[in-house]
């Protein structure tokens, strides 16, 4: 028997994007959170990995899931975890980000966590504090460790991403979740499509490594994994869509469109859902459905990250600072 | 009286179509002769004579729009330091948007920034004031005592007015005054979420888009109803290659319409705004690059008739933002004439050209007695060297704002001294 390798260094100081990660990187993050579903599986699910290292979660939009995920996979780790609420913090009286940013670098956190409403807010957070940055969803920009979860989620499904068909159905318009996705998957040699209504789709669509469809039948024809969108309720009645009762009939995922998928085709969901607007309860509850699984997965790739993000050769390397 | 002699320097006057080797005179405040043939009865005595070889004098740049933040935001800008940021950049003349706070919607108003400009600015300050009361599109100014007070233009500064009843109205009044109507058109529904350019670059950012209809929806109603009312109407900052179809349509009809575009509109484009930078947030957006090329072509032909900096102040509280919640707007007076000047060493547009777009066209739209090199014109002119290459460093930044889309950039051609009416207010 050999000894096993070390895994290699991740070679980013942040996590601000799938956008500039490679292949590679991404695999690497995900062999990583495979260890760390086992860990997560024992009764001792305690490491000391991040021992005696400080997370901060910055969450500037309400969120029970992600930060609760994060919150999680630090401890899992042995980091002291911090969270910081919006609501009764310095921001509700006008502080800037970047000066909240720049009193919590003060003191000294190994590794912030941010979501924030406004698109690019991770990267310029990055930009101004010592430690590393882990966006957890800017704007409609990215949310990187939501595109890996689905990923794991789906490598331990079906045991491969490349040369998968993906179905990408719903609000693509104002999703992260979207275009972390699109990124992913198409990086690791998936066949992505896009299906939602015109209002729905971002401009220059058709030029971002997609195929585009407006209709369910067609979109998810032959698709190996449908994956569900959240469409926000103030977008519901009127502005993008004429009502709920029209875009299920639509775009809702129920048993009838989704027999047009292949056989056994994974159903996911990144939550909150709203069930009935974009997903059946028969579906979200069905076989196919994975969505309890993501959940798992998320804090085991939350996990890997931030593992593979303060490793300590990177320390003694002197490239942490 | 005091006479300058700037001999053998490339003198450029768009007012007279002339671009020739020669020499200019001043008596101290006025111009007594520039041109080839101006120094044939030889220098007067006891002139002082300057040595311009290899040099260019231009008449001092008028720039049409310029925001500055005195009265109420003093602390981005006041009209002292944007003067001297304008004098640093070879701007003598500068028509200052109204939409200040309070807003220059009334005779006071006007007369206060006169007063202010008289006792502070190094150059020459001319007020626009508001089309309608507040800037809030719905109740005229009075044209009349306004420009009687000063104001050279009627602007709604930074706003769109929605209502084409009160456009229509305003325009048909102002030519009873033989106003100008200064316009700024975007569609405050179609961009109302907007921050940048509609395309596939703002959708990767996941920024919501601003398309070049929100533009030309609003200027071809605008275009309309200036034939409808045979008004002056100026057309303050487009940026695409449809409005600029649009204006020369108007133009073939015999409207009587102008069109203005800020620099940046002709020197940048949407890829400048990389990873989120929020000095390239500007309104209107940088456009995709076809559009910026559209605009060059349209400088160069005349149907894009003139060029302004669209210096707007904004400091770190309004600038160190995620993109979508910072302000838009860029600083432009210390470095108007250095990116014009690109377009003149590139070979797109002659030099001519873009020195009427920048002081002979907006003084001769504006009605201001400025942009000329004539014989018995105020002597407010430029001593440029149009080669010296320079880097621009926040740190030689005049204005109270730093917000420039030029950090770092290199530029070609210096002002190397700025006159108004025949004083120095800059020296490089």
């Amino acid at each position: 028997m050999t000894k096993p390798q070390p895994l290699p260094l991740f070679p980013h100081r942040h996590l601000l994007g799938i956008k500039g990660l490679s292949p590679i990187d991404i695999e690497l993050l995900l062999d990583r959170a495979d260890d760390a579903v086992a860990i997560s599986r024992q009764s001792e699910k305690k490491t000391t990995s991040l021992r005696g290292r400080t997370q901060i979660n910055l969450f500037y939009e309400a969120s029970t899931r992600t930060q609760a995920s994060f919150e999680l996979a630090g401890k899992r780790l042995g980091a002291d975890v911090m969270n910081m609420s919006v609501a009764s913090s310095s921001v509700k009286k006008g502080e800037t980000l970047i000066d909240t940013a720049m009193t919590l670098n003060a003191m000294r956190p190994d590794i912030l966590i941010i979501r924030h409403a406004s698109a690019g807010a991770a990267a310029l957070l990055a930009q101004k504090v010592d430690c590393a940055v882990v966006n957890a969803g800017d704007g409609a920009h990215e949310h990187p460790t939501q595109a890996l979860l689905d990923a794991l989620t789906i490598r331990r499904a079906l045991g491969r991403i490349g040369g998968l068909t993906v179905a990408i159905c719903g609000d693509v318009l104002h999703s992260r979740v979207a275009r972390s996705n699109i990124i992913l998957l198409n990086a690791l040699g998936a066949r992505v499509r896009v299906v939602a209504p015109s209002t729905l789709l971002p401009s220059g669509i058709r030029d971002m490594s997609v195929e585009v469809y407006n209709t369910m039948k067609e979109g998810l024809e032959g698709a190996d994994v449908v994956m569900m969108l959240r469409l926000q309720r103030e977008r519901m009645a009127g502005a993008f869509v004429p009502s709920v009762r029209e875009y299920f009939r639509y775009w809702g995922l129920d048993a009838e469109k989704l027999k047009h998928a292949k056989e056994g085709a994974l159903v996911m969901h990144p939550g909150p859902m709203n069930r009935g607007v974009e997903i059946a309860s028969e579906i979200a509850d069905g076989p196919q459905s994975v969505i309890q699984d993501q959940v798992e997965m998320g804090v085991a790739v939350r996990m890997a990250v931030m593992e593979a993000l303060l490793d300590p050769r990177r320390t003694e390397a002197g490239d942490a600072a | 009286m005091s006479v300058t002699v700037f001999h053998n320097a490339r003198i450029v006057d768009p007012s007279r179509n002339l671009d020739e080797i020669g020499t200019v005179i001043t008596d101290g405040t006025a111009i007594i002769a520039a041109g080839s043939a101006a120094l044939n009865q030889g220098a007067p005595e006891g002139a002082t004579v300057i040595d311009c070889s290899g040099k260019a004098i231009l008449p001092g740049l008028v720039d049409a729009r310029v925001h500055i933040g005195e009265p109420g935001a003093e602390h981005r800008e006041t009209i002292a330091s944007a003067s001297q940021a304008a004098a640093a950049g070879g701007v003598t003349s500068i028509i200052m948007m109204p939409d200040t706070d309070p807003v220059i919607d009334d005779v006071a108003l006007v007369e206060f920034v006169l007063r202010t400009a008289r006792d502070t600015a190094v150059v020459n300050v001319f007020p626009a004031a508001a089309i309608t009361c507040g800037l809030e599109g719905k109740e005229m100014t009075e044209f009349g005592l306004l420009r009687e007070a000063g104001a050279v233009a009627f602007t709604e500064g930074r706003k769109t007015i929605a209502n084409s009843q009160t456009m229509r109205r305003a325009l048909t009044y102002a030519r009873d005054f033989g106003a100008v109507i200064d316009h700024v058109t975007q569609d405050p529904h179609l961009s109302a979420t907007g921050v940048m350019n509609e395309g596939l670059f703002a959708s990767w950012l996941g920024l919501s888009g601003i398309p070049r209809e929100a533009e030309l929806i609003p200027l071809e109603r605008d275009l309309l109803l200036a034939r409808l009312t045979r008004s002056n109407y100026h057309a303050a900052t487009l940026s695409t290659a449809m409005s600029m179809q649009a204006i020369a349509r108007a133009k073939a009809d015999g409207a009587k319409v102008t069109a203005g575009a800020s620099i940046a509109s002709l020197s940048l484009n949407e890829n400048d705004v990389g990873e989120y930078r929020t000095f390239f947030r500007l309104t209107p957006p940088l456009r995709a690059e076809e559009d910026r090329l559209a605009m060059v072509e349209a400088l160069r032909d005349g149907t894009l008739d003139i060029l302004v900096s669209s210096h707007d102040p904004q400091d770190v509280d309004t600038k160190r933002l995620p993109f979508a919640d910072a302000e838009p707007g860029a600083i432009g007076l210390e470095t108007l004439l250095s990116a014009a000047l690109r377009l003149y060493h590139n070979g797109d547009v002659p030099l001519l050209r873009i020195v009427d777009a920048l002081s002979s066209a907006p003084a001769k739209r504006f009605g201001l007695s400025a942009g000329t090199l004539a014989p018995g014109a105020r002597a407010d002119l430029i001593l440029v060297d149009l080669e010296e290459p320079w880097v621009v460093h926040e740190r030689d930044i005049r204005s109270r704002s730093k917000n420039t889309c030029f950090e770092g950039a290199r530029l070609q051609g210096k002002v190397l001294q700025t006159l108004v009416a025949g004083r120095t207010v800059h020296q490089a």
